[in-house]
């Protein structure tokens, strides 16, 4: 070890500066904390070293939600996107997402711009080798050149940089995504401080060149001809477009997968993580779903200013004379260039039910642990939960009460609750068929549910906050004029209204509101006729939504009481789990080891059976007496 | 858990090979080691679980009152999950009923009914269904019944896992689409709804199936009705091959509800015979009446007696008046006697519809055909099971039912609503199954659609 020296001292320290950890850093600076930025690549902030592209089902939620508290994501893709679309959109306002197509570079270079430009909050280029701990509370951070900075608490964001390993084919090394180097003795620090680690795999697909793709052969996916964005405060978008490109693979690609399958490390049993079910390599799919002739593949943009293409769905560690082949099968890639081989990665991640709802780590005072680092997968749930333990490592840092989200309130809250219940045994990915009410947790109003919530943090600029006021207003004005203005039968114009568009005539009383949920009547027709008026397009289709779902948002709500019956039955931290001694072995142990907060929380750890809920609803009702 | 110790008379009292007091509670071996003189050396209180130990129980004074086993069970691997001790005495009553005085003179409370099996859910042995299967069968009044709360106790889960089975495929198609719809595309809604229609029948199988076994574990309510002197008494007594109602030849001295269980083909059967329906100056004859009449209002089923010497009269058309023709069935008695004053046409043009036995109570004919005809009225209505042969309790018929309803009305407004609120219903109904069990099903969705669909970009 070389000489160590004092270099300075800091409230938070971040160490990664992915999505996680540039949602982490911004959150603590913003909220007051000083704070430094540790990354061993400037030029590597916010990199996308995988799919170009943030958003979709479940994830676009989260876009929203970041950004409701004050996050960074959403404005940021906002300001680097090429493409927007909304997904789902016949499938109900719950599912509907938006996903952007991003300029990776540009969506660097936007987040080093508001990194540097954010008050209190340093930038450092640097490994960080070890962290220091005493009587099990993080004090510092030494860097590989012997810098030593104090902290009070630290946040850990290095994604799959933890012992990376790059898999193509025959052909190992040791590396980070992008062949960055990766982070050796900091997984060495962790293991010595007590943390279980566990060894995961992903994967990318290879790169391409635009200029040797013949796209006459594609069918071309353009954008949505609407000013979408994620963010609740971001201008509408000025730019033109780009398209991506839909193709397929053929008999003669699955031919040259399985004639290469000995060569391929998922069999070869070279890559020991464990991979995704989302996110398969190619050769997997092959293999799994033999019966299918063909797979859908994307090719995507990686930015205005590079003419790089994604091959989405071709994500590949075969080796890589075998990856050329392959691409040369695909219909309009007879010719093309492949400007960046395909590669699985392995990396250890810290368990996540070592950390708390909070993200902070239950042995470790004041180490926090955010996105991939924490075994998942995905920029957006990286973001999330870089959010989440800022905030709440700026918290900790003031003496505040901890910010944890349910999940009722926010697919963040759902993610959090999933990472630190379940023991997962591949990478985590968001998904709307994890929450178990998602026609609450709608993209549309994740500002309504959760922008006091950030301003009451003090994450909510005022600008953010007089939007919202005002939304909030027009839509609370807008819903009571629609339900307190009724109509009967006498008003002849409404009747002759109603009998131009087929709908049934009025027998009662009838409150716009109610003509509302007729399936054939829409906002923007009550504004026509001169009933209504609004202009703000997110508080007409707002409106629309809750009026039209109401029966069904209502059942949701309903479903949450119950839900939350068992939520509300708080379990004392230092609860002595191995008192209770009916508790089936397995139950116990994993009680112990999971300290869930609630009964309900405890409902979801596997292994704890519903009579061993009883017997703890029965043991806490004695103890209480 | 469980601060007191509980004791209780668990063989039937009365005569018997020998007799069995349960006692349970932490330290209950310890209390117990207090009165019981091993026969050998060493105390009862170190002895290992699941062991047998000879000895006596003895008296205040040291005497010994009775030569007993005593068998030790260690919590948590006990019945109740506490430590648990049972006496095995001999099998007279004065034995027994002395041990158990020990018992409780050591500060043992006796048991409440059904105790040992709450203690036993409690403390985690048993599930919730279980536990409610545990109380059939010990409430079980028949054989048949006996039986059917045994299936349930031995999981009658399979059913039930059928049907979730089938709505965590429907629901894995649905949110497969949702979460990956460039991979999997639309619902295949003509699937759907096939789907659906199976799992719905399957609900109503199990739901009628449980509705024909209530019979079998709850019984049925039989009263026996006519003028008097038509032989209700006999009746009763003939079904109940014993002498309990007061048999006469004066008319109207059977003056009140007169009651008993029998089993009648599996189907256990509380009978009544009710005094005798007339205009009477006598008071307390007429507290007979008003109280027969509120019990035929509540009997499932009624069995109207008429006397084939007496003819029908106004007097029995006013008490058949009071009978639902649903659930009646006309027993004309003394058909052995020469004298007919009723006759086949009469009953037929009177008794459209119904049920008509002749039989000679005293002569025990007529009694096949009758316990034949209850069985039926008991079950009517019930669907045939199907060799379903299960129990379904209130609390998991109430979760099957709101079960069916949520997928009903996902089939009603299938393609009508998006398919995020229809997911709503298909979640709420594999949610309610879930009460039965008591299994949280979110983990094996998300399996199913990583099962199923080729996912993964």
């Amino acid at each position: 070890m070389n000489l160590i020296f004092e270099a300075g001292k800091y409230e938070i320290i971040v160490i990664g500066a992915g999505h996680a950890g540039c949602e982490a850093a911004l959150a603590a600076a913003r909220m007051g904390c000083p704070t430094l930025l540790v990354t061993m690549s400037v030029e590597n902030i916010a990199l996308m070293p995988c799919n170009p592209s943030v958003g979709g089902p479940a994830k676009a939620q989260l876009v929203r939600e970041i950004d409701a508290l004050g996050g960074e994501m959403g404005v940021n893709i906002d300001k680097s996107s090429i493409q927007m679309r909304m997904i789902n959109t016949g499938k109900g306002p719950a599912v509907q997402a938006l996903r952007a197509q991003a300029d990776k570079h540009e969506y660097g270079r936007e987040m080093i711009k508001t990194i540097l430009g954010q008050p209190g909050l340093d930038l450092l280029m640097a490994e960080v080798v070890d962290i220091e701990a005493e009587e099990e509370r993080v004090k510092a951070v030494v860097t590989r050149t012997g810098a030593r900075y104090k902290c009070r608490a630290i946040v850990l964001t290095t994604g799959t940089y933890l012992k990376g390993r790059i898999i193509a084919g025959e052909v190992i090394f040791d590396g980070g995504p992008g062949n960055q180097f990766p982070s050796v003795r900091l997984s060495d620090s962790l293991r010595g401080m007590g943390i279980k680690l566990g060894r995961f795999k992903t994967g990318t697909p290879p790169r391409i060149d635009r200029k040797t793709i013949d796209f006459s052969r594609m069918e071309e996916q353009p954008g949505d001809d609407k000013p979408w964005r994620f963010s609740f405060i971001s201008p509408p978008p000025q730019r033109q477009q780009l398209s991506c490109w839909l193709t397929h693979s053929t008999s003669e690609t699955h031919r040259i997968v399985m004639e290469n399958i000995e060569r391929a490390p998922m069999f070869t049993g070279v890559i020991e993580g464990i991979g995704t079910r989302y996110c398969p390599s190619f050769e997997d799919k092959v293999v799994r779903f033999s019966h299918k002739p063909s797979h859908q593949l994307f090719v995507e943009p990686e930015g205005r200013d590079t003419d790089e293409m994604y091959v989405q769905g071709l994500n590949t560690s075969l080796p890589e004379d075998v990856q050329i082949r392959v691409l040369r099968s695909i219909p309009g890639l007879e010719h093309v260039h492949m400007i960046r081989t395909g590669y699985a990665i392995e990396y250890d991640y810290v368990i996540p039910t070592q950390a708390r709802p909070t993200l902070e780590n239950k042995v470790i005072a004041g180490l926090f642990t955010a996105g991939q680092i924490n075994g998942t997968s995905g920029y957006e749930e990286a973001a999330a939960q870089g959010l989440i333990a800022g905030i709440n490592a700026a918290l900790t840092v003031q003496d505040r009460a901890p910010f944890m989200l349910k999940r009722s309130e926010a697919y963040i809250g759902v993610m959090i609750d999933d990472l630190v219940t379940k023991q997962g045994n591949e990478p985590y990915r968001v998904l709307t068929s994890r929450a178990e009410y998602r026609l609450l947790l709608r993209q549309d109003n994740a500002d309504l549910r959760l922008t006091e919530m950030g301003r009451a943090i003090g994450l909510v600029d005022d600008y953010r906050w007089g939007i919202f006021k005002e939304k909030k207003t027009l839509l609370e004005k807008g819903t009571h004029y629609l339900q307190s203005t009724t109509f009967t039968s006498a008003d002849k114009e409404m009747d002759c209204y109603l009998a131009s568009i087929a709908s049934a005539p009025l027998r009662d009383r009838t409150s716009l509101w109610e003509l509302l949920r007729r399936p054939e009547i829409r906002v923007k027709d009550l504004i026509d006729c001169g009933w209504f008026n609004a202009e703000d397009e997110n508080v007409i289709s707002q409106i629309q939504i809750q009026c039209k779902y109401e029966g069904y948002i209502k059942k949701q709500r309903d479903q949450v009481l119950r839900f939350e019956k068992l939520e509300s039955k708080q379990i004392p931290e230092d609860f002595d789990y191995g008192r209770v001694y009916s508790l089936s072995n397995e139950a116990s142990q994993k009680l112990k080891e999971i300290r869930p907060l609630s009964i309900g929380h405890a409902s979801r750890i596997a292994g704890v059976t519903p009579s061993d809920i009883n017997i703890l609803l029965i043991y806490m009702q004695k103890r209480r007496k | 858990m469980g601060e007191d110790l509980i004791a209780a008379l668990s063989t039937p009292p009365g005569e018997g090979g020998i007799g069995i007091i349960r006692t349970s509670g932490s330290g209950v071996i310890e209390r117990i080691s207090q009165i019981f003189s091993p026969a050998k050396s060493g105390r009862l209180a170190d002895k290992n679980g699941f062991t047998l130990t000879l000895g006596w129980i003895t008296d205040k004074d040291g005497s010994k009152i009775d030569k007993v086993l005593i068998g030790i069970m260690r919590g948590p691997h006990s019945y109740t999950g506490e430590d648990v001790v049972e006496i095995n005495c001999h099998g007279g009553s004065m034995p027994v009923r002395r041990c158990l005085q020990r018992c409780l003179d050591l500060g043992l409370r006796l048991a409440e009914p059904g105790e040992f099996t709450k203690r036993a859910f409690l403390n985690g042995r048993l599930d919730l269904s279980q536990a409610e299967a545990v109380i059939d069968v010990i409430r079980a009044k028949t054989d048949r019944g006996l039986h059917l709360a045994m299936q349930q106790l031995e999981g009658k889960s399979q059913f039930i896992e059928e049907i979730e089975d089938g709505l965590l495929h429907v629901n894995a198609m649905v949110d497969a689409s949702l979460d990956f719809p460039e991979e999997v595309g639309d619902l295949d809604y003509d699937e759907t709804r096939t789907n659906l229609v199976v799992i719905l029948n399957r609900l109503d199988k199990l739901l009628a199936a449980g509705r024909r076994n209530e019979v079998f574990r709850d019984g049925v309510e039989v009263v026996i009705c006519g003028k008097p002197n038509v032989g209700k008494s006999s009746l009763l007594n003939a079904l109940l091959r014993q002498e309990k109602a007061i048999v006469t030849d004066t008319p109207g001295t059977t003056r009140d509800v007169v009651e008993d269980y029998i089993n009648i083909r599996g189907i256990p059967v509380k009978i009544m015979d009710t005094a005798g329906i007339r205009v009477t100056e006598d008071f307390v004859e007429k507290m007979g009446v008003q109280k027969s009449r509120e019990v035929m209002e509540k009997a499932d089923l009624l069995i109207f007696m008429l006397d084939i010497a007496e003819g029908i009269d106004q007097e029995d058309m006013d008490i058949y008046n009071l009978v639902d023709p649903e659930r009646v069935i006309v027993l004309v008695n003394k058909d052995d006697l020469e004298k007919k004053r009723i006759s086949p046409l009469q009953l037929e043009r009177l008794f459209a519809g119904v049920k008509v036995i002749r039989a000679s109570i005293i002569n025990e004919v007529g009694l096949e055909e009758l316990e034949q005809a209850i069985e039926e009225k008991a079950l009517s209505g019930a669907v045939p099971s199907d060799g379903l042969d299960i129990m379904v309790n209130l609390r998991q018929k109430d979760a099957l039912e709101r079960s069916r309803e949520q997928v009903w009305h996902a089939c009603q407004t299938m393609q009508q609503v998006p398919l995020d609120c229809f997911a709503i219903d298909i979640w709420g109904a594999l949610e309610t199954l879930g009460e039965i069990n008591g299994k949280s099903l979110k983990e094996d969705v998300i399996n199913r659609i990583f099962h199923e669909f080729c996912i993964g970009k």
